[in-house]
């Protein structure tokens, strides 16, 4: 069956008036806009836009007009229709944002919730300081060096210069374990151990545990860590001890870190000195703290390591890592580094700061 | 050594207005450390004055005996003071102060009612002033002492000074005595100094003051000695020596001792007084014999070494040389004759002879770091005169002086060593000027100095020994601040980078890093499974715990006890350390010099002797690994977190069940890399959480990481990016065959196609003894898009290898 078949009906003619056309585009803006939902809205779209809705209808009757209104009255309910058309798209667009905005609101979260769920650990900042002063020299060109902690007593004293009969041996309170081994009170028995493995130039740092029988408080401990450095080379001065120790200073304590000498004593360097460290972000305000013990290589000590001390002088320097970090940080008791509360290690996180 | 600046002032021309803080400043910048200066004068604040008891009225009704005393301090009215003391009486002189003095650490005085008197001020003993410990009673100034009623007491008490407490380096011996100390001053002031062992000296008569003999000249090389007759045995200690001694914190024991420390604390010459009369015969220095035993001065019966250097008369052994003199011999109450002794021995004997006998005097300290050989004699003369004026008696006309010297020792030093070495420009004539002035006799050259030291510095032996003295004198200012270049270095070595990396892996997986102490009790050490061999400490802290660990499980074990009596429930630490291993047959390292470089067989021995020391990664942990909530419950810690940490430590590795202490026999991992196992995870044995008294179910994994290969060049990854074809596997086995060997089973038979595999499910309610195990495959090929049939035929390779080897089959066919 075809429209133009169908017997003309005058009722069905007056739908293409443009009053009927202009009513039904008013009509389905009136309806498209009162649908609340992008579904309300296609339920509405055979009312208006479907093969009975008034445009559809419309269309049918052009078939019984004269031939010369056919034209005109085609015009009219295409655009009638399109107008319908776009009214019902742009209401579509509408209402689908605004579903997707409501979506969006209902799926909001408190981003402020915890998810720990997991808790990062942490690293000891013993360990973190160490690698922190290591990676400053390592930069220079220094390498780290490393020994055992039960070590041979020759190498803990006897080839630092530090004979059995010395009475720098009463000074270091030394855990023996059994004959001729100690548990090693500094960590220079590294130097003898480098300075018989390699020939010089040698530029070291040792990080590392070393031991003394003292009780523990807080400001002392049995097992405790120190880093030092060695120099061993040509032409090498006190100078250039002062230099290393000043850029140390100003690496680990800032821009206007300096040292201050003063004489002191230690077997395994002659000259030797003690040093105090400016430090202005101490939490006192700033001031010198005693930091550590340098000296030039005593002569002694080269010759044990079958070093010609007229061909070679060198440095040697070394420091407690828990009393740096104690000062540094504005710590006031050893034994929180040693207990192992994690709550004191993850205040560290995993970098000492 | 501790000492007044007075007496210090006596050799050195100080300037009358040194103050403390400038004295401590230029000590510390001589390496002498400065435990504290105390500026006497400005301790007691206030009135302090001198006060003639005028009434003592004892007070009954107290518990105590109170007096309620009147003084006249030089006023027209007497002062009334309450007094707990009862050690002096009316016409004593006393030191007062008065209301609105201080005493040392604040203590205010004032006017007050007590023991229902008026008490206005206070009569002091030596504590309340800070002069000494005595506090037995008041100060009773001696009748002999020129002070009036009114007048300070400081000077006449001794708080006119200022007080050092110096720490003195093992090095300089000469240091521990006013005669060296007053040269470091005239040193850091720039003063003259005025050598107290300087002077006209007696000389050995040919009768010696004693008849006496030297065996053994190593042990002793120079020993002098002169005898004081008819003193009287009752003469009192002055009261200066008296001061300085206490100042000292030398007790007083009588006129002869006392001049004998004080000689001592004076020149640094240790001696030593014999009663005369209490010596038999003829005397010898000699070694002692094995087990020949002495009774020294502290009644202590020594039995001694043939090590040990002895006096001896015909009786035997009188005096434990250089450390402490016997009972026989010593003066007594009423000695009248005395023979003083001062000699020179060996250093390093009578640092071992202190050592074995446990007994650090002062003599001994001093002569372990070294004492001027040629103070023997000016010390027995300074001591002579000493007890001749304040104790009479007469001096003997015999002086002995046995002297065996050494050679002299005389260092040639380049002129421009001092440079070279400290890198301040230093002329030969300022290096000679320095050297002339702390007492080396120098001989100038164009290029070289020659240098002899003098007696008191037997630590000056090479030209680095000089050069330090060159370099404290000029100061550490002059030292300019130079950065040495560096060779090329290599960075971190692979272990040391690895290290870092295990790390920080464990701190990300939730880890919290702690540095025990490896001293270990024998029962953690059973508990935790190793008793094999361990180390034992002479002399641990604890006796209760003398091992040093083999396993970083014993520490972490505290730790983490530590933790949950602080209140923390989920704990998850980790250690990186070393253990320390001994062998079955450790040999004590050989004895190896100092003189050069040890051979390297030597070397090699040496090392054989010291114990392995692994470097150890563990793992403890308990509570929730995954916590709980407002999302929902946690995950507990188990067994497979401990496992997955040892597998985030190593890189390739094969897995093994085991049953192992101290691990739940069930549920214990082995870990083998190459080969060789490299250590375990899984949890510990309940019995051993219960005997530890940790929770139950705690977990731990320790690998020893010496035993991991460092790993090699990393080989590329092959990358396709053709589309993968997915197949799922499920496989029924028995129970006890481990997922690892199945999944290796499952590779080996898919062949090269295979791109990844993952378990996706473990069921275990088959029951008969079975499971399944459910894979992903993920197949791929290189070069081309794999065909359905290809990825059908390579899932069925792999399911019929698992079924030949392992006796699977596929579930539900």
């Amino acid at each position: 069956m075809t429209y133009r078949h169908d017997p003309y009906d005058p009722k069905q003619a007056s739908l293409l008036a443009p009053e009927a056309l202009e009513d039904a585009v008013a009509k389905a803006g009136e309806a498209f806009a009162a649908a609340g939902s992008p579904k309300a809205l296609f339920e509405l779209k055979p009312e208006h836009l479907g093969d009975r809705a008034p445009v559809s209808l419309a269309r049918r009757e052009i078939g019984s007009l004269p031939p010369a209104a056919k034209a005109d009255a085609g015009k009219r309910v295409n655009e009638a229709r399109a107008a319908i058309q776009s009214a019902y798209d742009e209401r579509q667009k509408e209402l689908e944002a605004m579903e997707a905005e409501r979506v969006l609101r209902e799926e909001h979260v408190d981003v402020t919730l915890p998810w720990d769920r997991r808790p990062r650990g942490a690293r000891h900042p013993l360990t973190t300081l160490m690698e922190r002063i290591g990676d400053l020299f390592v930069g220079m060109g220094y390498e780290i060096a490393e020994g055992p902690e039960l070590e041979l007593e020759w190498a803990n004293f006897d080839a630092l210069n530090i004979a059995p009969d010395h009475p720098a041996r009463g000074l270091m309170d030394t855990f023996w374990a059994g004959e001729g081994l100690v548990l090693r009170t500094h960590t220079s028995p590294v130097q003898a151990r480098t300075m018989l493995s390699r020939k010089p130039p040698i530029y070291i740092v040792v990080p590392g545990r070393v031991y003394r029988t003292d009780e523990l408080d807080a400001t002392h401990s049995p097992v405790f860590h120190q880093v030092e450095g060695l120099v061993v080379d040509r032409g090498i001065t006190m100078a250039h001890l002062k230099g290393t120790l000043d850029h140390f200073a100003r690496a680990m304590f800032g821009p206007n870190a300096r040292t201050r000498w003063r004489p002191h004593y230690f077997p395994f360097t002659e000259p030797s000195a003690e040093f105090d460290v400016w430090f202005e972000a101490h939490r006192d305000g700033p001031q010198w703290v005693e930091w550590g013990g340098c000296g030039m290589v005593n002569p002694n000590v080269l010759r044990a390591c079958g070093i010609d001390p007229n061909e070679y002088s060198g440095f040697a320097f070394g420091m407690g890592i828990e009393r740096t970090l104690m000062f540094r940080n504005g710590l006031s008791d050893m034994r929180e580094m040693i207990e192992g509360d994690v709550r004191f290690t993850r205040a560290f996180g995993m970098e000492v700061h | 050594m501790k000492v007044g600046v007075s007496w210090l002032r006596e050799f050195v021309e100080l300037p009358a207005s040194v103050t403390a803080q400038e004295i401590d400043k230029r000590l510390t910048n001589l390496g002498i450390e400065v435990e504290h200066v105390i500026d006497q004068r400005e301790s007691v604040k206030g009135e302090l004055v001198v006060g003639r008891v005028l009434t003592i009225e004892e007070l009954k009704e107290f518990k105590k005996p109170i007096r309620f005393v009147t003084l006249d301090i030089g006023r027209s009215e007497p002062q009334e003071v309450i007094c707990g003391a009862s050690n002096f009486s009316e016409g004593d002189l006393v030191v007062v102060i008065l209301p609105g003095g201080v005493l040392p650490g604040g203590f205010e005085v004032g006017s007050r009612k007590t023991y229902g008197r008026m008490s206005h001020g206070m009569i002091c003993s030596a504590r309340e002033l800070g002069l000494s410990d005595d506090h037995a009673g008041i100060i009773v100034l001696p009748s002999t002492v020129d002070a009036k009623p009114g007048e300070d007491a400081r000077p006449v008490v001794g708080l006119d000074d200022i007080g050092l407490a110096l720490e003195i380096t093992p090095d300089r011996g000469y240091q521990m005595s006013v005669r060296g100390l007053a040269r470091e001053l005239a040193h850091a002031y720039r003063v003259p100094f005025n050598d107290p062992a300087f002077g006209p000296r007696t000389e050995a008569t040919a009768k010696p003051a004693w008849p006496l003999t030297i065996d053994d000249t190593k042990g002793c090389d120079r020993f002098a000695a002169r005898l004081v007759r008819g003193i009287d045995p009752n003469a009192p200690t002055p009261d200066f020596m008296k001061r300085r001694l206490t100042t000292a914190g030398i007790r007083t024991l009588g006129l002869a001792i006392d001049i004998t420390n004080y000689v001592m604390l004076e020149l640094g010459q240790p001696m030593h007084a014999f009663d005369a009369d209490r010596i038999k015969g003829a005397v010898v220095v000699r070694r002692a014999q094995e087990k020949e035993k002495l009774t020294t001065l502290d009644g202590v019966v020594r039995v001694l070494s043939p090590e040990d250097m002895v006096i001896c008369d015909e009786t035997g052994p009188i005096s434990l040389a250089a450390v402490m003199g016997g009972q026989t011999s010593e003066v007594v109450d009423g000695t009248t004759n005395v023979l003083f002794e001062a000699a020179h021995w060996d250093p390093a004997m009578v640092g071992r002879t202190a050592r074995r006998h446990k007994l650090f005097s002062e003599a001994a300290k001093r002569w372990e770091r070294g004492v001027d050989r040629e103070l023997c004699l000016v010390a027995v003369e300074r001591a002579v005169s000493l007890l001749v004026e304040y104790g009479g008696g007469t001096p003997g006309e015999e002086v002995l002086d046995l002297n065996y010297p050494p050679e002299p020792v005389m260092i040639s030093m380049a002129g421009d060593q001092p440079t070279k070495l400290i890198g301040v420009e230093y002329s030969v004539d300022r290096v000679a000027d320095l050297l002339t002035e702390i007492g080396c006799d120098v001989a100038q050259y164009e290029d070289r100095v020659d240098v002899i030291p003098p007696s008191w510095r037997p630590d000056l032996r090479e030209g680095a020994d000089l050069v330090e003295e060159v370099v404290r004198l000029d100061g550490f200012e002059a030292v300019p601040s130079v950065l040495p270049i560096a060779p090329p270095g290599n960075g971190l070595t692979p272990g040391q980078r690895r290290r870092r990396n295990i790390g920080r892996t464990l701190a990300e997986q939730g880890y919290v890093e702690v540095l025990t102490y490896p001293f270990v009790s024998r029962e953690a050490m059973e508990t935790l499974g190793d008793t094999r061999h361990a180390v034992r400490l002479t002399n641990p802290i604890s006796e209760e715990e003398p091992f040093m660990r083999t396993s970083l499980l014993p520490g972490l074990v505290t730790a983490l006890r530590r933790n949950l009596g602080r209140g923390q429930r989920d704990v998850a630490l980790y250690e990186l350390g070393l253990v320390f291993l001994p062998g079955d047959d450790m040999l004590a390292p050989p004895v190896m010099g100092v003189d050069g470089r040890p051979s390297d067989a030597q070397w090699r021995v040496a090392n054989e002797a010291v114990p392995h020391q692994p470097l150890h990664v563990a793992v403890i942990l308990t509570g929730e690994f995954e916590r709980s909530g407002w999302w929902g419950p946690g995950r507990q810690a188990s067994w497979a977190d401990a496992v997955e940490a040892a597998r985030a430590v190593l890189d390739k590795h094969e897995i093994a069940q085991t049953v192992r202490e101290p691990f739940h026999p069930g549920r214990c991992a082995s870990f083998t890399v190459d080969g060789v196992e490299v250590g375990l995870a899984g949890e510990l044995h309940p019995a051993v959480c219960a005997a530890l008294d940790i929770p139950p179910g705690t977990c731990a994994m320790e690998l020893d990481l010496d035993r991991v290969p460092l790993p090699g060049l990393t080989p590329p990854p092959t990358l396709s990016n053709y589309p993968p074809a997915l197949i799922d596997v499920a496989l029924v086995l028995d129970r006890g065959i481990p997922a690892q060997v199945v999944q290796h089973t499952l590779i080996e038979g898919a062949g090269q196609l295979l791109e990844s595999i993952k378990l996706f499910d473990v069921y275990e309610g088959i029951g008969g003894g079975k499971r399944s195990l459910a894979y992903s495959l993920t197949f791929r090929a290189p070069d081309r898009t794999l065909k359905v049939e290809e990825a059908i035929a390579a899932r069925d390779a792999a399911v019929a290898l698992v079924s030949e080897r392992l006796g699977g089959t596929l579930r539900g066919a």
